[in-house]
Formats: structure tokens, C-alpha cells, sequence
């Protein structure tokens, strides 16, 4: 027990925004007797918020590289308007117009990691200057006016869910199936991990503490898989979203790209000087990011099936928000995906849970900007006992 | 005798899990310079910090007594105010400020908070001349070299009526003469009746100005010399801060050298901002394979400008000439290419250029040489965790687990860590830019061995370095660099201190 609670306490900044968010949903699911977690407000909750859980994949990584990007919110405008150009008024294919509006977000990305890698114009400024070009360009291309609506399949992007193959009434067991196939792969990857860090003598977690990680992911899991079964069952951005976080993770943790963004975050120059290219890789995460915001301003534009020219003002503050609280150090260097996410859902349910008490816009702000700023604080606080 | 100007009693300090001072006993007297020796680690710091207020009264046990009076500092500031100053290693120099306005910041000369800049200046000028740097007082600290800004540091003191002034490692990066200068400005404080507390790697200083010496071992303090009674030896010195006799500072050394496989020819180079200073002037050079070179010169020679501007024109502007290796001219215009060329350079400065400070050791080590530990852009983790073993078992690195951060360990494995990397990956041409700065004696001696060993798997290694015992103990061959220009070449045979020091100046004397 003394030994779990040890664990538990140098471990407390990977878990602590977890246990928090808990925390925090059990709070909102006891405040809103018993709304949150209806299965119908869980699919909401993820619908609304996979735009910032995607947009924060692309921001953790700038972050972690030391810098920021302030356009997002108005790429993500952008995009969705030359989007609605692209299928309404030029009737060009569904799926023509999202592969253009990535190349665009790509694009975007491009010019600001030019000016910010190449031309060393700090990310700051270059990117507050791009939140105001792509703002105004959206309202010059929109005309001012809303566009709308968007052909079947690009709505579905948003608002559909994955087909079930076994019709049964009022139970989508196709979902409680795939939930029950990831637990299992989760666990087993968790065994060989724990397998070859024993091969190479590091010190494992206690086979305890082990165990009651894996029931939890697991139970959480299923009981999530469960209640999205009862309801239509899994919606189609949230396997979207899944799958790239599960990306995300696996680029920053296993592969080289990863590895040389946290050098260069963590030190600059020294990683400039062990031959990595660091204008190229800072011009690369822009890019990443630019494609990010552009996908995140076409599940939005999806969504509310219209583009209008005030769309996704003050996205770049919820994903920052999201990737401070999960844990990124404002300095570079240090921030994980998963933090990332868990972040994105710390503001995703506050933002849910107020609503459902009916709380006013007013002090949904300044709650948001309070718990913001203490979870900074503890990492803060933290870092200064250790 | 003299009286005592500091007594520290019975010293205990202990963090989480290590007592890093036990019953630590010191005394100063009024009017003497008194050095603070020991390895790394040894204590040396944290006993001035205690001294100092860093850690405020309470923090610790044991008792400071300061002209008869017992201390009980709660911060720097009480500490300042009744005349005792620190400085540090590290500057704590504002750069874009003038020197005036660092000489007085916190003790901005005025009344209610408007600041009087005639008396301000007046008093830098004076200032100044008792350090005898001859500056404007308002040139900014940023264009003033080290060497000078280490002398404002001290004008700094003098401002806040300094009583006892300590001193940490303050020669670590002058050169040669600009260290002689600054321990001439000791002796002449001291017949003022300053003193000061030296904390020094360099032995040869110590010896040489220190009125008595003291030496602490493992958070404890181990004896007192007293240089007046009788010379105290560097051997001397060592013998007690490593509690045994080191017969020999340098590994004996059998080297076998091949055929000349490295050259530069015809370097030039220009200083990134003035654009018509030249920092390499028609350099040429070569290496021979198991060879060990050595650089020698001044801060400022160029010699770290030199290798920078090589290895990937990591400095410098309009940079020409040729680099040869094996008979074949090859590309070293980014540091990419210059790697895959077989050239590594381990840098001065290990901190800011050659770790990753927030990263584990293994992330450091393999960042070199990634695509090694790689396939199609996924790292192969117990292939990385091999090799990284394998280095930390070859090179002695001290730590808990190669997991461990950069930032935790010792100077001296800091500094195994930086070979590591460069080791990994795989070159031919290994240039050292100060292995040993700032590392105690027994890293050195290890370090010394690693470059012996590469050596010996012959590949050719160019060192550069201030401390010239260090030059003439493990190099081969010797060039003297100054302005920017190769101005000797010595078999290391023929070498002696004097003969290297006589390149160096007898070119200054042509010039003037």
C-alpha cells in the first residue's frame, strides 16, 4: 500500500490530470443528476469537442518543439469557407474538396513555419499575423455571408456513426465488439512493454499496480464502448480521432521525427549541432499543424453544415488551454499526445457539464481561465519540490 | 597572528538523502587570500551558498561568526550588506545594460527612486580604475569579452564596500593573461585588506597567490595548509583532495601514427556580424591517423571558430577552403553532411551546445546517429537501450540508469555523455573543444584514457584546449593558434610550456 501511494506521488503529474478529470465528471454527473454520462450526451461531448482533441494533436508538437500557433482558429475558418466554395458553388466531389482543403491547411502551415523557421520571425508574432490575414481572407471569400448546405456524405464526416452489421434493436453491438478487441490489444501491448523493460533491468511498476492500471483503462473502456452502444454507437469522428491519436502517440514515442522535435524543443542548439536539421523539422511541424487545423475547420464546418465567416474564433485558446493542462511545458521540450487529450476533455466536459446547469457564458470563461491556471500552477508547484 | 576576519563553525547541511557538508569547520583571516579546493562534488559551493544567505539561517546547522559578530542571513542581500559578496561562476551580468547601470543595479546611486547619472558615472570611472579595466562606462556588457566582464564583477563588489570577497572558479573561461591579471587584482586587494575566498580547479593558481589553502573531501573539511610556513606543491594539493597520490596526471600514453588521412586547406572565415573580421585566416592543417593534435592559444585565438566553421559552417560567414580526407576533398557545407563525413565535434560548452539538459541519458546519446538505431523512422528501443548500455559501461558514466536525466549528473559525466554521443556516431575526425573545463581531476584522468583509446583505434583527434599542462601531456603534436591564424607547429617532444607561450607572444611583439 505505502509502496502504491509512493508510486502514486512520483507519478502524480501523468496522473494527477486524470484523476482530475474524474474528479471532475463525477462532480458534473452528480451536479446534473446523472445527465452527463446519458449515453446521448457522451456522443455529444465527443462530437463537440473532437475539433480541439485533433487541432491539439498539431499544437502539442509545436509546443513541444518551443514555439506556439495562434492562426488555427482562422485556418480552421478559412478552410471550412473554401471548402463550402469548393462543394457548393463549384459542385466539385466531396472528397475532391476535403483532399484541396487539406493541401490548403498544408499550405498555410507552410507559409507560417517559413516565416517562423527560415526567416526566424518568432512564432508569436508570424502567427498573429497569420490569425488576422486568414481571418480577413475568410470573410472576403464567404462574402460576410454564411454558406450552406453541404452534400450527405460531408455532413456525415460529423455527424454520422459507424454501421452495425448485427441490427439489433436498440443495442450496437458492432461498437461493444470493436471496444472489446482495443482492451485487448491494450493489455497485450502493456505485457510486452512491461516484458522488455524487465529484459533490460529497469525498475517496473509493482505486478499490483499493474494489474488495477489495466482493469481500470478497461473498465473505463467498455463502460464507455457500452453506453455509446446504447445510443447509435460509435460516431465516425470519434474512430477519426481515435485512430490519430493513436498515431500521434506512436510518432512522438517511437520514431525518429519524434524523438528529434523533443531535442529540439528541450535544446535547440545542441540538437542543431548533433546534425539535426532544425529550420526543416520546425517548417515540417507547421505544416503537420496547418493540415491538422485545416481537418479540425472541416469537422466544424461539417457540423454546423454551414461555413460562416466567424467560425472558430478563439479555437487557438481551448487547444493551447488543452495542451498547458495536459501537462506541456511552455518552454518546450516536455508534453505528451495523451496529456494533450486528457486536457482537451478537462475543457470539453467543463464546457458540457456548465452548460447542462445552465451556468451563463460569463463564468464558464472564468472558470475555464481558473482551472487553467491552477493546473499550471501544480505542475509549477511540482517541479519546484522536486 | 592576523586576526579572523570569518569563522565558520561545525557546518552541517544535509538535502533529501545526502549530507552534502558534515561539521564543516572554516576560518579566514583579515588580509589573505585563502583558497577552497576539492573535487567536484566535494562541497565547495554548497559551503558558500551556506555562507552567502543562499540558504538562509535555519536551512543548516552550525554557526557563522563574521567580524565577532554571529550571522544569521536570511537571503543574499544581508549577506551583501555588511560586506560579503559572492561571484559566481556563471555571470550575473545583465548584457544589454551598461556597465554603469550594472555596477549600481539594486544600488542605484539617487534619492526617491530617480537616478543620478553624473555621480553613477563618476563613481564607474573610479570604479574601473581600481580593476584597471580601461572601458567607457557605458559601453554594454554584451561587447565587452569575459575576461573584462569578470572585472566588472568585481568593480561590482567594490561598489557595495566589499570585506570579503569570494570568488567561484573565476578563471574557468580566461585565458591565460586575463587570469594573470585578475589574480594580480587579488594581490592587490589583499594589500588593501580585502580578502577573498578562492574557489579554483586550477591548481597552479591556487598555489601560486594563495596565502593558505583549504581542502574539503566528501562534504568534509580535510586540512588547512598554510603557504607562508612552506611552498605547498600541486601534488601536495591533489594528494589531499583525492586522498591518495596521483603519479601521474596523464595516462601513459604508446601511440602508433599512420599516414596523414585529414586536411584543411586554406580556411578562411569571417565573423558572422562584422562582416570584415576575419576569424579563420588561411588556415591549413592536417591530422594523422591515431595522431593525437593539439590547438593551443588564447581565448579569442579562434580556435573554437576554427573547428565551428568546419564542422558544417556551424559558424561564421563566407567561409572557403578545402577539408581532405583520404585523398578526397568532401562536403562539409551543414552539419549533416560533415557527420556523414566521419567529422564530430564535442563542444566548449556542454550545457547550452551539447546536451539536451531535460532529456535522459539515452535520448542524448543516440541523438547523433538516430538512423543507427532505426528502421524506416521507428526507433528500435532495445537496440537503443543496448548500445546506450554499452556506452555507459565503457566510459564509466556514473548514474542511476541510463534513463536518468542530463541535467542530474556531474560535470565529468555530463561531459562522457557528450563524448558518448559523438562516439556513436562512428567518426573518423573527432574534434574536442575543452573536454576537461570545469570536470575535477580523477574525470579528467578518464577522459584522457577515452582519447588515448580512440586514439589507438586510430582515428585522428583534435583537441583544443586552454590548460597548456594538459596540451603537452597527452598531444602529439602541437599548433598555436592567434588571431585567427596558425602561428606554430611543435612536435610534442620538443614542447615545453615556454616554448608554446613564446609563439603566443613573441607574435604580439612583432605586431606592436
Amino acid at each position: 500500500m505505502k509502496a502504491l501511494l509512493n508510486l502514486l506521488k512520483t507519478n502524480i503529474r501523468e496522473y494527477g490530470m486524470l484523476i482530475a478529470l474524474i474528479v471532475i465528471m463525477a462532480f458534473f454527473q452528480y451536479q446534473t443528476k446523472g445527465v452527463l454520462l446519458k449515453p446521448i450526451n457522451i456522443t455529444n461531448l465527443f462530437l463537440q469537442n473532437s475539433y480541439v482533441i485533433i487541432m491539439a494533436l498539431g499544437m502539442l508538437l509545436i509546443i513541444v518543439a518551443g514555439w506556439i500557433d495562434l492562426s488555427i482558429g482562422s485556418i480552421a475558418a478559412f478552410v471550412g469557407a473554401i471548402a463550402a466554395v469548393m462543394m457548393i458553388k463549384m459542385d466539385f466531389p466531396w472528397w475532391l474538396a476535403i483532399l484541396l482543403s487539406l493541401l490548403a491547411g498544408g499550405l498555410i502551415g507552410a507559409w507560417n513555419g517559413y516565416w517562423v523557421a527560415y526567416v526566424k520571425i518568432p512564432a508569436f508574432i508570424a502567427t498573429l499575423a497569420g490569425m488576422l490575414v486568414f481571418r480577413g481572407l475568410t470573410y472576403l471569400i464567404l462574402n460576410g455571408e454564411q454558406i450552406g448546405r453541404f452534400p450527405d456524405q460531408f455532413q456525415k464526416l460529423s455527424t454520422g456513426f459507424i454501421p452495425d452489421y448485427f441490427h439489433m434493436e436498440g443495442f450496437h453491438l458492432t461498437t461493444l465488439l470493436i471496444g472489446i478487441v482495443i482492451s485487448i490489444v491494450l493489455i497485450v501491448l502493456d505485457i510486452q512493454s512491461r516484458k522488455n523493460q524487465k529484459k533490460y533491468g529497469f525498475e517496473v511498476t509493482p505486478i499490483a499496480f499493474f494489474l488495477i492500471k489495466n482493469s481500470l483503462i478497461t473498465g473505463a473502456l467498455m463502460g464507455l464502448c457500452y453506453l455509446l452502444a446504447s445510443y447509435k454507437g460509435l460516431p465516425n469522428v470519434l474512430v477519426l480521432m481515435s485512430v490519430f491519436i493513436a498515431f500521434y502517440t506512436y510518432v512522438t514515442n517511437q520514431t525518429v521525427l519524434g524523438r528529434r522535435i523533443y531535442a529540439m524543443g528541450g535544446n535547440e542548439k545542441a540538437a542543431r549541432l548533433s546534425g539535426v536539421n532544425t529550420p526543416k523539422l520546425l517548417f515540417q511541424t507547421f505544416v503537420n499543424m496547418g493540415v491538422l487545423a485545416a481537418l479540425g475547420g472541416l469537422i466544424v464546418t461539417a457540423r454546423l453544415n454551414s461555413a460562416t465567416p466567424k467560425a472558430g474564433t478563439g479555437f487557438e485558446l481551448d487547444v493551447i488551454a488543452a495542451c498547458f493542462i495536459g501537462g506541456a511545458s511552455s518552454s518546450g521540450g516536455i508534453g505528451t499526445v495523451i496529456g494533450a487529450v486528457v486536457g482537451a476533455f478537462v475543457i470539453g466536459v467543463m464546457n458540457n457539464g456548465m452548460s447542462i446547469l445552465g451556468i451563463g457564458i460569463d463564468w464558464q470563461q472564468a472558470i475555464k481561465g481558473f482551472v487553467l491556471l491552477l493546473a499550471v500552477f501544480f505542475d509549477v508547484y511540482n517541479k519546484n519540490k522536486s | 597572528m592576523s586576526d579572523v576576519i570569518l569563522e565558520m563553525r561545525n557546518i552541517t547541511k544535509t538535502f533529501p538523502g545526502v549530507k552534502a557538508l558534515d561539521n564543516v569547520s572554516f576560518s579566514v583571516n583579515r588580509g589573505e587570500i585563502h583558497a577552497l579546493v576539492g573535487e567536484n562534488g566535494a562541497g565547495k559551493s554548497t559551503l558558500m551558498k551556506v555562507l552567502s544567505g543562499v540558504y538562509p539561517h535555519g536551512s543548516y546547522s552550525g554557526d557563522i561568526i563574521f567580524e565577532g559578530k554571529e550571522c544569521a542571513f536570511r537571503d543574499i542581500t544581508e549577506s551583501e550588506a555588511i560586506g560579503l559578496v559572492i561571484i559566481h561562476q556563471e555571470l550575473a551580468l545583465i548584457p544589454y545594460l551598461s556597465i554603469t547601470e550594472n555596477l549600481f543595479l539594486g544600488n542605484e546611486q539617487g534619492q526617491r527612486g530617480i537616478i543620478n547619472w553624473n555621480e553613477s558615472v563618476s563613481k564607474t570611472k573610479e570604479l574601473l580604475k581600481r580593476v584597471g579595466l580601461d572601458e567607457s562606462p557605458n559601453s554594454l556588457i554584451t561587447n565587452i569579452g569575459v575576461g573584462k566582464q569578470q572585472l566588472v564583477e568585481i568593480a561590482k563588489a567594490l561598489a557595495k564596500k566589499v570585506k570579503l570577497l569570494i570568488l567561484d572558479e573565476p578563471t574557468a573561461s580566461l585565458n591565460e593573461s586575463d587570469s594573470e591579471k585578475l589574480l594580480q587584482l587579488l594581490l592587490q586587494f589583499k594589500e588593501n585588506g580585502i580578502s577573498s575566498i578562492l574557489i579554483s580547479h586550477k591548481l597552479s593558481e591556487v598555489s601560486k597567490v594563495a596565502d593558505s589553502i583549504t581542502i574539503l573531501r566528501d562534504g568534509a573539511t580535510i586540512e588547512t595548509l598554510d603557504c607562508r610556513k612552506d611552498s605547498i606543491g600541486e601534488d601536495r594539493i591533489i594528494r589531499g583532495m583525492v586522498g591518495r597520490d596521483i603519479t601521474n596526471r596523464f595516462p601513459p600514453r604508446d601511440s602508433k601514427i599512420g599516414d596523414t588521412f585529414f586536411e584543411v586547406q586554406n580556411w578562411n572565415a569571417y565573423h558572422p556580424l562584422h562582416a570584415d573580421r576575419k576569424i579563420s585566416d588561411s588556415v591549413n592543417f592536417h591530422v594523422k591517423k591515431g595522431e593525437v593534435v593539439g590547438i593551443a592559444g588564447l581565448m579569442g585565438a579562434g580556435r573554437t571558430e576554427l573547428a565551428m566553421s568546419i564542422f558544417g559552417r556551424s559558424y561564421g560567414s563566407r567561409i572557403s577552403g578545402k577539408v581532405i580526407k583520404d585523398g578526397k576533398e568532401i562536403d562539409v557545407s551543414s552539419i549533416e553532411k560533415a557527420v556523414n563525413n566521419g567529422i564530430a565535434y564535442a563542444t566548449e560548452d556542454r550545457k547550452s551546445y551539447g546536451l539536451v539538459l531535460i532529456q535522459e541519458i539515452k535520448d542524448n546519446i543516440t541523438l547523433t546517429n538516430l538512423d543507427e538505431v532505426s528502421s524506416m523512422g521507428v526507433i528500435n528501443e532495445p537496440k537503443e537501450t543496448a548500445i546506450t548500455t554499452k556506452y555507459r559501461t565503457d566510459l564509466n558514466i556514473k548514474c542511476s540508469s541510463i534513463l536518468q536525466k542530463a541535467v542530474n549528473l556531474s560535470g565529468g559525466n555530463q561531459q562522457k555523455v557528450v563524448l558518448s554521443k559523438w562516439l556513436f556516431a562512428q567518426p573518423d575526425i573527432l574534434i574536442l573543444d575543452e573536454p576537461t573545463r570545469g570536470i575535477d581531476v580523477g574525470a579528467k584522468y578518464e577522459i584522457y584514457t577515452i582519447i588515448n583509446r580512440l586514439a589507438a583505434e586510430g582515428k585522428g583527434i583534435i583537441m583544443i584546449s586552454s590548460e597548456l599542462p594538459e596540451i603537452l601531456g597527452i598531444c602529439d603534436r602541437i599548433y598555436v593558434m592567434k588571431e585567427g591564424k596558425i602561428v606554430g607547429e611543435i612536435p610534442a617532444k620538443e614542447a615545453t610550456q615556454e616554448i608554446v607561450m613564446k609563439f603566443i607572444m613573441t607574435q604580439e611583439v612583432t605586431e606592436q
